[in-house]
């Protein structure tokens, strides 16, 4: 197996969330397509791990999976806060910080 | 004792902690454990200094020659790199400790070099990550022990002080507790080995500032100083965490001081990073000891309790970036060339806030703010002196300011407590009479600060002065001894104002209860002979204070000039008999300040101080308050034109009240052209924010893509 | 060796079509099942690449509970559960245009750096009980910091979304 392989797959994923973050209006799925972000750096750090014989990639893919956990709890709840104030999670009209 | 110096620091955090849960329910509300913690660690700190004194100096350090860094390739400083790299190799556990290394180096000793006193090391492994290992522990040296004397003094007064000012406070309880605390983080600070815990103890410290100076926090004004402070002092707090980040790869991956200031004048660090680390360092020096012109915050924090801003002033937050200075110094000397003379940044800062901060205490009316400013131009005295490489005089002025400077503070303090006010032209005046103690001491402080001989302040700004002249830094000898007269006048005007003439305010004032007046007789008594301590021919203070890194820096020793002290001390006395004769004998040209508009205008910019609270509130924390993405722009417009700005007002400002002649207009042009500039710059960028968030991921992601593109493009085709 | 790139072929092929409709379907619900989908791609390429902890991790973590929450999180903001017309702004040809670039642009790297490298074969593979070693003894460090970091998150969103 070619290492690049798994790095074109996860480029491929990343590619496709950042799609969804930059033009999906419904929070939820922003959410969504940060996880596939998160997951194509896991592809990444896991293969890269096997590449270098080294636990250090396992590890690191795990911290990051604890990570998108936090994130997500926190990320929901904000998402239910904005739901809560404004009867709507469009982020296109979640325009506070303009100037 | 010395082996277990980190008792000190430990007890005012046990204090901390009992007062925090138990405090309420005892019977004197908490002071009785705070007022013992520290008059026990005041007790220990002593013990450590007495054994400090006794121990035999014997590790021998071989001083860089004074041609140190003007002939870089001479003979004499290789020798003193080699010394330095047999020693202390970077990386070895405690390296700096071993028995035997002194004698080693003993026989090369043509520059006959007084032995010293070797540091005491205590450390343990603090956490394990990776390959680095980072230990926590304790460096005793001369430096330490005197800091560590000096803040436990100060802060048993003023906790002694502060039973009878704070006396039925609503949060009496909780500002012990604080008190305790702040006082903890300052001696870890000052007995840390290594960078983080260093970090620690300073945090701790903003920490607590915050919590004291906001401690009325009812009135929306404390409560806006204390945030003030708080975030003015963060700004430079970026600087030391990247200094310290900077500092730690420079050294070879530690974080221990003995090894990076080692690494950093053993010359096996390449110039720029040390320079950059020391670049970086002073940012958070300037923050924290309130430097030109991040000082705005120190006055402010006049709104905490007055025993809050005596500690704060004499003996902890402000010294603390001197104290990081004089501890990291052999960052400072080889970043930024300290031993070559001429003008260098870390003097430069000094010399700027010496006379910037002593010009606005000429038009304070509140007696705090005339202390807060002279506390701030003082410590541009001591950040000077250890700019332009008087390091003993540097730390020594730290040691006397903060005895006469705790002691003004809690003499306003005292003041305050008679007349329920703080200003002196409403509500002060002729209280000599009825506050004798209060008096004496007062005076015996504005003198020892105006550097009146023998008193102690006359002693370390002596030496001070002589450093700068006999360093090849004349510039500051300048600067010194025009500062010399500047504070010796605006004290001669404070004390007038407080304590001649008619009494001013309302009802009866009386003298303050000894738990008040016993810690002024003692820092008054201390002012007197502190000075004593390094006086000419003993010289005990550099004996036991300097450590093997001031040596091998080769910091220069210079035998005590007549002719610098006369003229320092006689530009004193003209600074007071300017003072007497302007107050007391009405002479010279009173009300200029109405009659001519250059004077008045003048007067303006200093009552405004120069107008750098206004850039930082109405420009910077305005372009930042509102948008971040907006402020973002905004920040960078504002913030370079303002510094522009704002050098030029305080350039103009000063030039103006001293020599009355450039033209009003064209301060207000350039203010106003440079304000529309920044205006029109701004609203062109506006178009771009529209406050949605995924746009400007557009633009981000958009941004990432033409960068590796190009990066693609010019490295594969 | 072929069965494991056949293997690979099928799961690249479902993941790349099931990540797009997760990007593009109307359906709120349909995306969460699909995201499904493409999660469960990942833990097999985990068992593909001898990671059978971060495999197990995976189900466990993203497919049971970080969906489970999204799915929630749908439920309470009472969105469409149905077809919805309109999910993408009006920014969304834009980011077809930013993705494809930045796809080149990693593309591009990739093949540069790697163009030909294999995965080491009869590679030392990494058991879970030499992530565990390694967790608590190089990586204790970080562990510590990421539980600290869970509770704040906890704490966090709590407070974020408790009605006060």
């Amino acid at each position: 197996m070619y290492l690049n392989q798994f790095l074109l797959l996860a480029a491929f994923l990343f590619c496709v969330g950042v799609y969804g973050v930059l033009a999906r209006k419904n929070a939820v799925l922003v959410l969504m397509s940060i996880e596939l972000i998160l997951n194509a750096v896991n592809i990444n750090l896991v293969a890269f791990g096997l590449f270098r014989e080294s636990v250090a990639g396992q590890v690191f893919a795990l911290f990051v999976i604890a990570v998108a956990a936090a994130e997500v709890g926190v990320g929901l709840a904000v998402v239910i806060l904005i739901y809560r104030n404004r009867h709507s999670i469009d982020l296109t009209e979640v325009d506070m910080m303009k100037g | 004792m010395l082996e277990n110096a980190w008792v000190i620091p430990a007890l005012p955090v046990l204090s901390f902690v009992l007062i925090l849960f138990f405090g309420k329910r005892l019977p004197k509300h908490g002071h009785e454990i705070g007022v013992a913690a520290v008059a026990l660690a005041f007790v220990l700190a002593c013990v450590c200094a007495v054994q400090w004194v006794q121990r035999p100096a014997n590790l021998e350090v071989k001083p860089g020659s004074e041609e140190h860094a003007a002939a870089p390739g001479s003979p004499a400083q290789a020798n003193a790199v080699a010394a330095l790299e047999e020693k202390a190799p970077p990386g070895s556990e405690g390296g700096h400790e071993g028995e035997g290394k002194g004698e080693k180096e003993g026989e090369a000793g043509e520059h006959e070099a007084e032995p010293i006193r070797k540091p005491v090391v205590k450390e343990v492994t603090w956490f394990d990550n990776g390959q680095t290992r980072v230990k926590a522990g304790t460096h005793v040296d001369g430096l330490a022990v005197t800091m560590m004397f000096v803040v436990t003094l100060i802060s048993l007064l003023v906790h002694v002080f502060s039973t009878s000012y704070m006396h039925g406070d609503r949060r009496y309880t909780h500002y012990f507790a604080a008190l305790s605390l702040f006082t903890a983080g300052m001696l870890v600070m000052v007995t840390a080995n290594n960078t983080l815990q260093l970090l620690v103890g300073w945090e701790l410290m903003g920490l607590c500032s915050f919590m004291l100076i906001g401690h009325w926090w009812e009135e929306r004004n404390n409560s806006n100083a204390a945030l003030k402070a708080f975030f003015t002092t963060r700004t430079g707090d970026v600087g030391l965490l990247i200094g310290i980040a900077i500092l730690f790869f420079a050294a070879g991956q530690t974080f221990d001081i003995a090894d990076i200031n080692a690494a950093a004048l053993g010359g096996e660090v390449s110039h720029g990073l040390v320079l950059a680390g020391a670049a970086a360092l002073l940012c958070g020096v300037i923050g924290k000891s309130a430097q030109f012109p991040l000082h705005t915050w120190l006055p402010d924090a006049m709104a905490g309790p007055t025993p809050v801003s005596a500690l704060i002033h004499a003996a902890t937050m402000v010294v603390a970036g001197v104290y990081l200075v004089a501890r990291l110094y052999g960052v400072f000397w080889s970043g930024f060339d300290i031993g070559g003379g001429g003008i260098n940044p870390v003097a430069l800062v000094g010399g700027i806030t010496v006379l910037i901060a002593a010009a606005l205490a000429f038009v304070q009316t509140d007696i705090k703010k005339v202390l807060a400013y002279s506390t701030v131009s003082q410590l541009g005295y001591m950040v000077m002196a250890l700019g332009v490489g008087a390091w003993t005089a540097g730390v020594f002025h730290l040691v006397t300011h903060a005895f006469f400077k705790g002691l003004l503070f809690l003499g306003a303090g005292s003041v305050s407590h008679a007349v329920h006010s703080f200003d002196m032209k409403k509500d002060m005046g002729g209280l000599r009479e009825h506050m004798p103690i209060t008096f004496k001491t007062f005076v015996i402080g504005s003198l020892a600060l105006a550097g009146v001989p023998p008193l102690a302040g006359f002693w370390s700004k002596d030496e001070i002065l002589l450093g700068a002249s006999s360093n090849g830094y004349p510039v500051f000898l300048v600067i010194g001894l025009l500062g010399a007269a500047l504070t010796a006048a605006y004290m001669t005007r404070c004390v007038y104002l407080t304590f001649f003439g008619e009494y001013r305010g309302h009802g009866q004032p009386h003298e303050s209860p000894p738990a008040i007046t016993v810690p002024l007789v003692v820092l008054a008594a201390l002012s007197v002979v502190a000075g004593f301590v390094n006086v000419p021919g003993g010289e005990w203070f550099a004996k036991w204070t300097e450590n093997e890194t001031v040596l091998s820096a080769g910091v220069a020793h210079h035998s005590f000039s007549p002719f610098v002290a006369l003229f320092g001390s006689a530009l004193g006395l003209l600074g007071i008999a300017a003072g007497y004769a302007y107050y007391w004998r009405n002479l010279g040209p009173h009300r200029l300040t109405q009659r001519s508009g250059a004077a008045g205008t003048g007067y303006r910019i200093l009552e405004n101080k120069y107008g750098l609270d206004r850039l930082y509130t109405d420009w910077v924390v305005g372009g930042i308050k509102g948008p971040i993405a907006r402020g973002a722009y905004w920040f960078n417009q504002r913030v370079i034109d303002g510094v522009v700005n704002g050098v030029g007002i305080i350039a103009r400002g000063l030039a103006r009240f001293v020599y009355d002649t450039v033209d009003q207009k064209v301060v207000d042009g350039v203010v106003n052209g440079a304000g529309i500039g920044a205006e029109d710059g701004g609203r062109v960028l506006r178009l771009m924010q529209t406050g949605r968030v995924q746009q400007y991921a557009l633009f981000l992601f958009g941004a990432v893509v033409v960068l590796g593109g190009t990066l693609v493009l010019f490295t594969t085709g | 060796m072929v069965a494991q790139n056949v293997v690979f072929g099928v799961l690249a092929a479902a993941m790349g079509l099931a990540a797009i409709r997760v990007v593009t379907t109307k359906n709120v619900v349909h995306a969460a099942l699909y995201l499904v989908v493409v999660l469960a791609g990942v833990a097999a390429l985990y068992i593909l690449l001898a990671a059978e902890f971060i495999a197990v991790v995976q189900v466990i973590i993203y497919i049971g509970a970080i969906v489970l929450l999204i799915l929630f999180g749908t439920m309470l903001t009472r969105a469409p559960i149905g077809r919805a017309s309109d999910l993408d702004n009006d920014q969304r040809w834009l980011a077809v245009v930013v993705s494809l670039l930045l796809l080149g642009v990693l593309g591009a790297v990739l093949a540069d750096a790697y163009g030909s490298t294999k995965l080491p074969k009869g590679a030392q593979v990494q058991r879970t009980g030499d992530v565990g070693l390694s967790i608590f003894q190089t990586y204790v460090i970080p562990f510590e910091v990421v539980s600290v970091l869970l509770l704040a998150a906890l704490v966090g969103a709590v407070v974020i979304a408790r009605r006060d």
